[in-house]
Parts: C-alpha cells; sequence; structure tokens
C-alpha cells in the first residue's frame, strides 16, 4: 500500500509500486484530467503538479510520491466554480479537442505559482514542452496571459484583470 | 457566477427576447389577400425579402432521412432532444447544430440535448467529413426545427382557438394575445412529429436572429477543462477490463511464433488473444495490460520483408508505380507551344498524429456487440465490424464518443475493431483498448504522399492562356467501408484484404481536390493521376489533395506573377471573376497591409510577405492568408511573425468557431509544411514518436493570427475546417521565396533544405 496524497486528500492505493502515476490516478482514482499522450514523456499530456512542479505522470512510478503534494486538474476546480486558469481557458475559447489541455492547465499552474507575472516569452518558453496539434497554441498562450492577469488582481495590491 | 455562464445567460436571453410574431407580413411574402399554406413558404433570401424558387428537394441531410422525429423530439417534461448523426472532434459542430436548433425552434441553447452519431438513435448521415457537417446536418436541423416550430404553433391556434398568426413564441411556449399559453410539451402526445419533412421552411429572418451568428461559447468546454468524462478515453463502464495489442513491426510482418508463457502468468492478466497474427492480452488494469503486452511483445517472432524500398527519389517511384489517368479539364493532349514556367512539387506522406491515440471500449454479450468508438463515420464502421465478426449486421451497435482531434481518417476506426474483436473474445466483460504511441505512429494511415507539375503561359500582358496540371497520388480514402479497411482485418487467420480504392469523384474530388484552379484561364489541362497500391497505408487527412494541390498552385502563381513582373495579389485578381474570391483576397491583403509592406534585410535576417488563397473543392468557405516571415540566412530557419486570414464560410452560425478552426488550421498547416514527413526504411516506419516526428510547438508559433470573416446571413453553410491547410502552406512558400529570394517546391520546407537552397 502507498498513500498518495491528491489534491489534498490522502488515498491509500494497492498497486505495484512501478506503475506509473497516470494509470493509478485514471483508473483507480478516477480522474480524467491526466491525459494518456506518449508514455515517454514527449508531448506533456499527462503533465500533473508534485510539490509545485509541473511533471510527467506517465514516467512516475508511484513509489516516488509518497508523501508529496499532487495536484491534478480536478484539484483547480469544477465546471460550476473554475479555477482561475480553467475560467481563462473557458473564456478564450482556448480548446478545439481539448485533449492537451489538462496538461497544458497543469503546466501553467506551475509556472503562475512561481511567477504570477510572467512575461510572454516567459510562458512561451516555459509553455514549449507541451504539444498540441489543432494548432490551438495562440489561445491557449493568450489563457495563461488572462489567468495571470486574474490571479494579479486576486493579489493584495494587485491591479483587477 | 463565471463570466462564461454570464455570457450563455446573455445569448439565452436574447434568444427568448423578442419571441416570434407570426405576423401577417411573414406568413405571406407579397399581397396580404394570398394565401399560402406556410409549409409550402420559401425561405426568404439573404437580405433581398424576396422568395426564391427552390428544387422540391429535402434540404441537407433531410434528403435521407426524411422524418421529422428523427432529428427532434418534445418529450413531456419539456426535454428538447436534438439528434445528428454528425460527430464532435473538436471542431464545435455540437455547439453550432445546437445554435441552429434554438434559434428555430425559439428555445434557449441550453434547453436543447444533442445526440450525436450512434446506430441505434441518429439519423446516419455518413462520415463527419469533408467541412460538410453544417451543409448536411446544419441543414437537415434547422430546416426540420423550424417545421416543428410551426407544426406546433399550428396546433397550439387550434387548442386555443385563436389565429396562428396571433401566437408568439418565447422559449419554447406558444403565447395568445390573450396572456392564455401552452408549452411544447402539452402539444406533442404521441406521433405528432413523426411526419415527413417539407422541401421549404418558414426559417427566421437573419436580421431578427438571437442564437446564430453569436459566438455562443462551446458546450464542451468547460467539462473537458474541468475533467469532466470527455473522451472515450476517460470511458470506465463497470467491471471494465483494459487491452492492449501486439502490433506487428512493420507491414509484412506475420507471426511466425508466439510464446505467451511469461505474459499469462503476469498479475492481472485474464487472457491472450490470438487469431492468426492479430495478438492481444486482457488484464484487470491498464498498466498490467501495458507490461503484458511488452512481455508478450518480447515472446513474437515476426516474419518481414521489405516491401517499403526507399529509392534515393520516392517521387520518381510515385510517377513509376501503377496508375489509373483521370483527365478533369481539356484534353489529354499536351500542348506543343513553349511555356513560360513550368514547375513541380513534392509532398511526403504524412500524419494525422493525434496527440491522444486512438482507443476504443467494446462490450459483447447475448450475441450483440456495443462499441464506443470516436471513428467518424458509426454507421459505416458497423457494417465493417459486422462484416469482420461475421455478426449479423443488426447486432452491431457503434456509440460515438469523442477522441482526441482526429484531422481525418486516422487510427480511430483500427481501435474499435480491436476492442471489438477481444471482446467477443471475453463475453460480458467491457474492454478497453487505447493504442501506445509507436502503434498510432506506425498503422494510421498516413496522407498520401504527392507530386505534381505545372506549366503556364503567359501573354504580354501577363494573362495566364494556358494551364496545365498534373497530380500523382494514392488514394485519400480508404475508410471502412469494408472489414478490409480495418488494419486489424489484415492479420486474422482468415484475413480480408484492403478493399482496391476508387478515387473520390470531382467536384469534391480526394487526390485530386482543389487540382482544378479557381482562376479564370482560357485553356486548361489537368489530369489526375490515381495510385491504387501505395507502399504505405494512406487515407483522408485533413483536406485530403487540398493541401498539396492548393500549395502547388499558389506557389506557381506566384511564380507566374514574377515572371510578368506584377504584384502576386493583382495577379491573383487580375484572373478571378468570383466577387467572393475577391473580397477575401481584397480583405486580408488590406488588413494585413499588403500595399504598404516594407521587405527588412536585417544583417543575417530577411523578412518578406507571402500571400495565398483557395476556395476549398472550389465549392466549400473561401480563404485567403498573408503572412511574414523572418528567414535567418545563417540556419535557415524560417520564423512565422504574423498571419492574417480572411474567410467566407457562407452564413455564420458561430463566428468564434469558424476562427478557432482557421487559427488552428493554419497553426496545423505551418506544422506540417516546415516539419513534417513520415520516416521509412526498407522494411519498416521509423517516425515512431515525437522526437522522430516533431511538430509544430509554442516557441515556433506566430506572434499573432488575425481572423476576418466575411458573414453571409442566409446564404448557405460553406464548409470551413479544411479551408486553411493549403492557402497557409502555401503562403508560407511565398513568404520564404519574397524573405530569401529561394522557391522550395518540395514539403517541408525544412531549415535544412533552405539554407542549402540560400547556398551560404
Amino acid at each position: 500500500m502507498i498513500t498518495l496524497n491528491v489534491n489534498g486528500r490522502a488515498h491509500e492505493v494497492d498497486a505495484d509500486p512501478k506503475t506509473p502515476l497516470l494509470y493509478v490516478l485514471r483508473n483507480e482514482l478516477k480522474l480524467n484530467g491526466a491525459k494518456f499522450g506518449c508514455g515517454l514523456g514527449q508531448c506533456g499530456a499527462c503533465t500533473v503538479m508534485v510539490d509545485g512542479e509541473a511533471v510527467y505522470s506517465c514516467l512516475t512510478p508511484i513509489l516516488l510520491l509518497q508523501g508529496r503534494a499532487i495536484k491534478t486538474l480536478e484539484g483547480l476546480g469544477t465546471a460550476a466554480q473554475p479555477g482561475p486558469l480553467q475560467q481563462a481557458f473557458i473564456d478564450e475559447q482556448a480548446a478545439q479537442c481539448g485533449y492537451c489541455i489538462p496538461g497544458m492547465i497543469m503546466r501553467a499552474q506551475a509556472l503562475l505559482e512561481r511567477n504570477p507575472s510572467p512575461s510572454d516569452e516567459q510562458i512561451r518558453t516555459h509553455m514549449n514542452p507541451g504539444l498540441c496539434r489543432c494548432g490551438t497554441h495562440m489561445r491557449i498562450l493568450r489563457a495563461v496571459r488572462r489567468a495571470s492577469k486574474t490571479i494579479q488582481g486576486a493579489l493584495p495590491g494587485g491591479k483587477p484583470a | 457566477m463565471t463570466v462564461n455562464s454570464k455570457r450563455s445567460l446573455r445569448v439565452a436571453a436574447q434568444a427568448i427576447g423578442p419571441g416570434l410574431r407570426l405576423s401577417r407580413r411573414e406568413f405571406v411574402a407579397g399581397a396580404g389577400a394570398l394565401v399560402v399554406s406556410f409549409a409550402l413558404l420559401p425561405r426568404l433570401s439573404a437580405g433581398q425579402g424576396a422568395p426564391v424558387a427552390r428544387a422540391p428537394m429535402l434540404p441537407g441531410s433531410l434528403k435521407d432521412t426524411s422524418m421529422l422525429d428523427a432529428w427532434i423530439r418534445v418529450d413531456a417534461d419539456g426535454t428538447i432532444t436534438v439528434f445528428t448523426g454528425k460527430v464532435e472532434f473538436g471542431q464545435g459542430v455540437k455547439t453550432a447544430l445546437i445554435q441552429l436548433a434554438a434559434e428555430e425552434l425559439f428555445v434557449a441553447p441550453a434547453r436543447i440535448q444533442l445526440v450525436t452519431a450512434d446506430t441505434s438513435r441518429t439519423p446516419n448521415e455518413g462520415y463527419t467529413a469533408g467541412s460538410n457537417s453544417l451543409k448536411d446536418s446544419g441543414t437537415a436541423i434547422m430546416n426540420a426545427a423550424a417545421q416543428v416550430r410551426e407544426m406546433l404553433v399550428r396546433i397550439a391556434a387550434s387548442r386555443l382557438g385563436v389565429p396562428a398568426d396571433s401566437l408568439v413564441v418565447q422559449d419554447g411556449r406558444v403565447r395568445a394575445a390573450d396572456g392564455r399559453s401552452v408549452a411544447y410539451a402539452e402539444l406533442v402526445a404521441g406521433q405528432t412529429l413523426h411526419v415527413p419533412a417539407q422541401p421549404q421552411s418558414k426559417l427566421r429572418d437573419p436580421k431578427h436572429r438571437a442564437v446564430v451568428g453569436k459566438a455562443l461559447p462551446r458546450v464542451d468546454i468547460p467539462g473537458k477543462v474541468t475533467g469532466a468524462v470527455a473522451y472515450v478515453q476517460d470511458l470506465r463502464l463497470p467491471n471494465m477490463a483494459h487491452a492492449r495489442v501486439v502490433r506487428p513491426p512493420s507491414y509484412s510482418a506475420r507471426l511466425r511464433a508466439l510464446d505467451s508463457g511469461a505474459a499469462e502468468k503476469m498479475p492481472g492478466v485474464l487472457k491472450v488473444v490470438r487469431d492468426g497474427s492479430f495478438v492481444a492480452v486482457v488484464a484487470e488494469g491498464e498498466y498490467q495490460a501495458i507490461a503484458a503486452m511488452e512481455a508478450l511483445g518480447r515472446g513474437a517472432t515476426w516474419d518481414e520483408t521489405a516491401t517499403l524500398s526507399p529509392k534515393t527519389d520516392p517521387y520518381a517511384e510515385l510517377q513509376s508505380l501503377p496508375h489509373e489517368d483521370y483527365q478533369l479539364r481539356g484534353d489529354a493532349t499536351p500542348s506543343a507551344k513553349p511555356w513560360s514556367v513550368e514547375s513541380s512539387y513534392r509532398r511526403p506522406y504524412q500524419m494525422h498524429a493525434a496527440i491522444g491515440p486512438s482507443c476504443a471500449v467494446a462490450l459483447f454479450e447475448a450475441n450483440k456487440l456495443t462499441v464506443w468508438t470516436h471513428s467518424q463515420g458509426v454507421y459505416p464502421l458497423k457494417g465493417a465490424l459486422a462484416e469482420m465478426l461475421r455478426l449479423p449486421a443488426d447486432s452491431v451497435r457503434c456509440i460515438h464518443m469523442e477522441g482526441s482531434g482526429c484531422y481525418g481518417h486516422n487510427a480511430a476506426d483500427d481501435a474499435a475493431a480491436d476492442a471489438a474483436l477481444i471482446a467477443v473474445a471475453i463475453p460480458g466483460r467491457p474492454v478497453r483498448v487505447q493504442w501506445m504511441r509507436e502503434h498510432e505512429n506506425l498503422w494510421e494511415p498516413y496522407g498520401s504522399a504527392m507530386l505534381t507539375t505545372v506549366k503556364a503561359t503567359l501573354d504580354g500582358q501577363g494573362t495566364i492562356t494556358d494551364w496545365q496540371f498534373d497530380v500523382w497520388t494514392g488514394t485519400h480514402s480508404s475508410r471502412p467501408g469494408a472489414a478490409g479497411n480495418l488494419a486489424a482485418a489484415w492479420l486474422l487467420q482468415s484475413p480480408f484484404a484492403l478493399p482496391t480504392p476508387k478515387p473520390i469523384p470531382q467536384p469534391e474530388g480526394g487526390g485530386d481536390r482543389n487540382a482544378v484552379p479557381l482562376y479564370d484561364i482560357a485553356n486548361t489541362r489537368i489530369a489526375h493521376h490515381f495510385i491504387p497500391k501505395m507502399p504505405l497505408r494512406v487515407s483522408a487527412l485533413r483536406s485530403l489533395g487540398a493541401y498539396m494541390n492548393v500549395f502547388s498552385i499558389e506557389s506557381f502563381m506566384d511564380e507566374l506573377a514574377l515572371a510578368a513582373k506584377l504584384d502576386p495579389v493583382d495577379f491573383r485578381l487580375r484572373h478571378l471573376k468570383d466577387t467572393r474570391a475577391q473580397d477575401v483576397i481584397r480583405l486580408a491583403a488590406e488588413r494585413f497591409g499588403w500595399n504598404a509592406f516594407a521587405s527588412q534585410r536585417d544583417s543575417g535576417k530577411r523578412r518578406g510577405r507571402g500571400f495565398a488563397f483557395a476556395r476549398y473543392k472550389n465549392l466549400g468557405a473561401y480563404a485567403a492568408v498573408a503572412m511574414e516571415v523572418d528567414v535567418d540566412r545563417e540556419s535557415g530557419r524560417i520564423d512565422v511573425v504574423r498571419i492574417v486570414a480572411a474567410v467566407d464560410s457562407g452564413d455564420v452560425v458561430n463566428p468564434d468557431g469558424i476562427r478557432n478552426q482557421i487559427e488552428g488550421g493554419i497553426v496545423q498547416s505551418l506544422s506540417w509544411s516546415l516539419y513534417e514527413s513520415v520516416a521509412f526504411d526498407q522494411t519498416r516506419i521509423t517516425s515512431r514518436d515525437w522526437s522522430s516526428y516533431p511538430i509544430m510547438r509554442f516557441a515556433s508559433v506566430p506572434q499573432s493570427i488575425d481572423v476576418h470573416i466575411i458573414d453571409r446571413p442566409g446564404a448557405p453553410f460553406l464548409g470551413t475546417g479544411e479551408a486553411a491547410q493549403g492557402p497557409a502552406a502555401a503562403a508560407l512558400a511565398n513568404a520564404l521565396a519574397s524573405a530569401a529570394g529561394v522557391r522550395i517546391r518540395e514539403l517541408p520546407l525544412t531549415s535544412k533544405r533552405v539554407k542549402a537552397a540560400i547556398g551560404v
């Protein structure tokens, strides 16, 4: 048994410790956010956060994750109460098929938690590992920028978006 | 309240706002004394206010499925359900269809439940392909909704004992002037809507539209960004098992021996399934299935032969393969006159390369098979699966669920076939199969390699007088169809052979899609050299041959403009009588600042501009693309700086949906055109993953893409989803030529090729 802390809740998981986190999130915890894209750490569709960093869940065995804080798309908000990035992706209509978007949002979340006001260049550089095939890049960049403004507006002394 | 729901509510309020007053003026076109049954009233033409005679043919897909209740049902609890045979794959079609239904039913969009392709519930609308969804299904639903509304108003008039033209409809409730009202749900009983559609409908005047033409937010996005079950990949049925297939290493490979002992002993493994060279493993857990697949793969011995033989010039091989010749324009005899300009263009095999590998879930119980699939054609797939499994067709049901974006015929149907074969082997348990990355890359049907030649003659005034175009290509549709179109079926003990493909006829065309230029040219000879049997598996990739034919024609138009010493935009305009084509070209050029553009020649960088235009299929959306690029002479790298596009999609249902498709199409086409080419050796495909098949990344996307839309309210819908692919590619090549003075005619325009052409 391995205890995983996912979105602030502890889960006892009965799986082979070598199992990559992705399969435990999707099948044991029934969380749909992280997607299988390549299993190779090349596309970012499976991206989640571990202790504040964007991590490829398809490559990370759960044995490395005991006691660490895992955050998935579901930890950012719900359809009724979306988090700032989720809301920004809705406002910018930043999805076509949307399959890569959960990974994009989690990668952006890691950036904004570290740096709430990144420059456009910093956003591009940070997002570069994530692959999108529909060509939604321009909207994804706009959504991250919009979320950054929302977050800044919510900070003490920050300007509203 | 969220920003999004505010926006939805605002649109909804507009939808029910003014209500539908069925005034005499709207009922009867022309003199007030004339009484016309409104089922026979023609649709008012765009902005003219005069009725237009139409052939008595049912609109859109009503031609094939004519009963109104096949499209629209109203339940006693007030639920309105709309049925479409088309599928969502990220193009936003669900939202657009809901808008059309809401508009004509006079209800808020949120009240409409939309059911997409399901062989037990929805009309059969074939494939969701060719940018035809609004033309087929949108037209059908819009007309069916209007006819349902008219019928319910008639029933309400009779029930309330007042004239129909005194009634108002607000959000599904028919109201009389005296305050009495009756809901749609109370007006429908039993077979009320089980009536055939009429050829003509009383459609809402475009001037009074509340929902259509507005940027209604996509209905699927909130779920997708918050982790809802949004894809077939997310479907989790009770007692579901997971399976993986051990795919052969190459097209030619057949299983010589299989040692499944190790895999069968692994934890969670339920069963190894083998039929000929089709090998799969089923396990309780997904990662258990993957581990067992790897073990099973190690136990498999394959016989392979070298069937691919890439030569030094694969395009010469393309011309040497057996082909059928189709003359599309002019006679087959080449002109004897000397040509002013001759060029030849090349396009390699390219992948759909979905981010999410294909997936399906299947359940076989009581001799019935149910398959949840992201296929683009659930009805054709149902037939192919029944044939492969030798089941009666009525024993198979295919239900569409979204997958990762497919951009054409990828492995969606193949994954469904895998799931079906495995499900039959363990009856009673739902089985989920997802392909691995390398499965998708090695086995999906690619966009065909293509070769074109173009020759033209210019007169002294810079007018094209003669034009000859030849295209060599494999098929652009090998969809199921038949069992033999499913990858698994080739491997079975009793295999099914790939059916010999037939070209898709003009005017839509397949490999010859957009081979006929829209330009007005006195003498044209256009030939399609169709290669039935290609060395690599090929089928429909977004826009089919149009991507390459438009790349060729529009590159060549710039070469001709250069020869004629004319501006490329002016040169196009002087060869076009079609005013809608002229309008998008002028709009794109103007918003780009074409005439004021100044080339820059900083140190090692060269900045240039490129332009291209096409009307997709010569009958869909018009699209013009203007592009600014920087070319680094040392590295050969092309940086796309900014793009301005103009598009005419006819009647605009959702402008943001059009923008999203055009933006995405441009970026995807840039990725194809800058980086993408399927690599293979003599036996195997070698583009196994994202490092061996790179695509565009954030660091390389343009600084801006602006899309300008020309709306034509009331005009027919013109398919838009594939309209940008060709123009974006040619605008890139033309901008490169403008910036660096080199014309590259072989896709993709890699840094290596650019550097070699510049010769630094």
